[in-house]
C-alpha cells in the first residue's frame, strides 16, 4: 500500500469528517436537552446549502468582487436566516408537543423533515443546483508521481469547522449561556425553579445547532459545487451516526465521531471499494453499539433516584 | 408581624387526583416555620405548587406583595423565594462552583465572590470540593450543596423539602445545626421535614399535614408535646 494515498484519503477523510462533526452537533445537543431526535435537521442543512447560494447570487449582483469577502457575507447571512429555520422549526413542530409522548415529537420531526424537503423542491426546482468554484489551488506534498495534494478549499473546510466548533464548545463550558444549557439539560425542573426559562434555553440550541449546519452547508456546497433538496437526508443520517457513534448528548463525542466517520469511510473508498462505503459506515456503528451502546464517548444512562 | 409568605384556601390536583385541600398557612418575615406530615401527605405538592408546578386550581398564593399563582416559573426565583428541593437536584455534571454559581441567576453575579467566600465559611467541606464535580459528592455534601445554592441568591425566604431525607443521623445533625446557624443570621425559613423532632426544635411554628389537610398548628414546642404528633410522628415514646 502506497503512505501517500493513505495520506490523501485522510486529507479527504479529516474535510468529509468535520463536516459531518458539524452537522452531529446539532443532533447532540437537541437530544441532549430535551431527548428527542431532531430528523428534520439534516433538512435545515440542505436549506442552508440553498440560502447560500441564494444570498452569494444577491452578493455579487450587488457587485462585491473579493472572493473572502463575498464568502463572509454570504455565510454571515446564511446562518441568520438557517437559524431562523431552526428556531421556526422548534416553534412550530416540537414546543406544542411538550409534555406528550416521547414518540410525538419525533413523528413530527419527521414530517418537518418532509415538509421542509418539498417546500424546497417547489419553490426552488427539483433540479441540481450551483454553486461557483470560489476557491482553487492546492498544496502538493511528495514529488513525481508520488503525492498527495491538499486543496486550499479543504484546508478552509477544516479550519473554519475545528474553529466553528472551538468557539461553540467555549460557549457551552465556559459562559453563562452554555452552563443554563447545561443546567436544562442536567436537570430541566430545578433549572427553571432558579430562574432559567429553560424554554428559551431550548430554542437556543436549536438556533445554535442551526448555525453550525449553516457553516457546514456553505462548506459542502464550495467543496462539492452541486445541491439538491434531497441532500439532507444522506448527510443527516450519516451525521447522526456520527453522533450515535460519539455518544449521542455528549458534544466532543459528536465531533469525535464525525471525524472517525469521514475518515474511516474514506479509506474504505480508497483502499476497498466507493460503492460499499455507506455499508461500511453503518456497520462500523453496528460494531460500536454492540460493544459500546453508549457511544464513544457516551455515559450510560443512570436510573436516578 | 408581617407575613412574607401566605397560601389562603389553596387546592392542588395533579389530573382528577386532589393532592391539597383548602390549605392556608403564613409565614412571616424572620421566622422559622415547619410544615410535618407522613409520606404521601402532599408535603411536596405544597413546596412545588409555590413554584407552579403543578399550578394551584383554586385558592391564592401571595409572597412579599406578589401573587405567585399569575407569575411564570422562572420568573419566581427572582422575586426572592430559593427552593433546596427534595432530593436535592445538584447539577451532578458541574463543579461544585458552577453549581454555587447555578444559584446567583435571580440577582447576577455581582455578589459572587463576597457571598462564595461566606458560603466556604459555612461549609468548609464544599470548598475542600469546590473544584469536584456535584455528582461525586457524598449525600450529605450534596445537601450542603444544595442549601448552599439556594442561599447564594440572597434569597427573602429559604424553603427546604426534606432536607435529612436518606442522610445518617450524625449527617442530619449537622444539617440541623447549620440550619440553625443560617437561621440565627436572619433568614427566614420554610422547611417542610418528615423528621418532626429536628423540625420541631428547630422551628417557632408548625404546621401537620395529614392526607392533604392541615389538621394542626402550633409552637414547635406545643406540637412537640401534643400526645397526637408524639403518638403519629415522633415513635409514641
Amino acid at each position: 500500500m502506497d503512505s501517500f494515498i493513505i495520506g490523501q484519503q485522510l486529507v479527504n477523510g479529516i474535510t468529509l469528517g468535520a463536516i459531518y462533526g458539524l452537522i452531529a452537533v446539532g443532533y447532540t445537543m437537541v437530544y441532549g436537552i430535551i431527548g428527542m431526535i431532531n430528523f428534520a435537521h439534516g433538512d435545515i442543512y440542505m436549506v442552508s446549502a440553498y440560502l447560500g447560494a441564494i444570498f452569494l447570487a444577491v452578493i455579487t449582483f450587488f457587485g462585491i468582487d473579493s472572493v473572502v469577502l463575498a464568502l463572509i457575507i454570504t455565510l454571515l447571512f446564511t446562518i441568520v436566516f438557517t437559524a431562523l429555520y431552526g428556531w421556526s422549526v422548534e416553534r412550530i413542530a416540537y414546543r406544542p408537543l411538550r409534555g406528550s409522548t416521547r414518540l410525538a415529537p419525533l413523528i413530527s420531526a419527521i414530517g418537518m423533515s418532509l415538509i421542509l424537503q418539498n417546500y424546497v423542491q417547489l419553490s426552488q426546482g427539483a433540479r441540481n443546483q450551483g454553486f461557483p468554484a470560489l476557491v482553487e489551488g492546492s498544496v502538493r506534498v511528495g514529488d513525481g508521481a508520488q503525492f498527495f495534494q491538499v486543496t486550499y478549499l479543504q484546508m478552509i473546510i477544516v479550519v473554519t469547522a475545528f474553529v466553528s466548533m472551538g468557539i461553540l464548545t467555549y460557549v457551552i463550558h465556559k459562559t453563562s449561556l452554555g452552563r443554563a444549557c447545561r443546567a436544562t439539560q442536567q436537570d430541566p425542573m430545578m433549572a427553571e425553579v432558579l430562574g432559567i426559562n429553560t424554554d428559551r434555553i431550548i430554542s437556543i440550541v436549536f438556533v445554535l445547532g442551526a448555525i453550525m449546519a449553516a457553516v457546514a452547508g456553505i462548506l459542502v456546497s464550495l467543496n462539492y459545487g452541486s445541491f439538491d433538496f434531497y441532500i439532507g437526508f444522506i448527510t443527516g443520517i450519516k451525521a447522526f451516526t456520527a453522533a450515535v457513534l460519539g455518544g449521542i448528548g455528549s458534544l466532543p463525542g459528536a465531533i469525535l465521531g464525525g471525524l472517525i466517520l469521514g475518515m474511516s469511510e474514506s479509506l474504505f473508498s480508497g483502499f476497498v471499494n466507493t460503492d460499499y462505503k455507506d455499508v461500511f459506515a453503518f456497520g462500523l456503528l453496528i460494531v460500536v453499539l454492540i460493544f459500546k451502546p453508549s457511544g464513544l464517548l457516551g455515559k450510560p444512562e443512570i436510573e436516578k433516584v | 408581624m408581617s407575613h412574607l409568605l401566605t397560601l389562603n384556601q389553596v387546592n392542588v390536583s395533579y389530573g382528577p387526583v386532589q393532592a391539597l385541600y383548602d390549605v392556608s398557612l403564613e409565614v412571616g418575615s424572620g421566622e422559622i416555620v415547619t410544615l410535618i406530615g407522613a409520606n404521601g401527605a402532599g408535603k411536596s405538592t405544597l413546596i412545588t405548587s409555590l413554584f407552579n408546578k403543578p399550578k394551584p386550581n383554586g385558592g391564592a398564593i401571595h409572597f412579599d406583595g406578589h401573587n405567585l399563582t399569575s407569575e411564570q416559573t422562572h420568573n419566581i426565583a427572582k422575586l426572592g423565594l430559593a427552593l433546596v428541593p427534595e432530593g436535592r437536584h445538584v447539577f451532578p455534571s458541574m463543579l461544585v462552583e458552577e453549581n454555587l454559581v447555578m444559584g446567583t441567576i435571580p440577582i447576577g453575579e455581582n455578589h459572587l465572590e463576597q457571598d462564595r467566600a461566606h458560603i466556604f465559611d459555612i461549609f468548609p467541606r464544599l470548598k475542600e470540593r469546590r473544584n469536584q464535580r456535584a455528582g461525586t459528592l457524598s449525600g450529605g455534601e450534596q445537601q450542603m450543596l444544595a442549601i448552599a445554592r439556594g442561599l447564594m441568591s440572597r434569597p427573602k425566604l429559604l424553603l427546604l423539602d426534606e432536607p435529612s431525607l436518606g442522610l445518617a443521623p450524625i449527617i442530619v445533625q449537622q444539617i440541623f445545626g447549620i440550619l440553625k446557624e443560617i437561621a440565627e443570621d436572619g433568614m427566614t425559613v420554610f422547611l417542610v421535614e418528615q423528621n418532626a423532632n429536628h423540625a420541631l426544635k428547630l422551628a417557632q411554628r408548625g404546621y401537620v399535614l395529614v392526607n392533604g389537610r392541615i389538621t394542626l398548628t402550633g409552637s414547635g414546642e406545643e406540637l412537640l408535646a401534643n400526645p397526637q404528633i408524639r403518638e403519629a410522628y415522633l415513635g409514641g415514646h
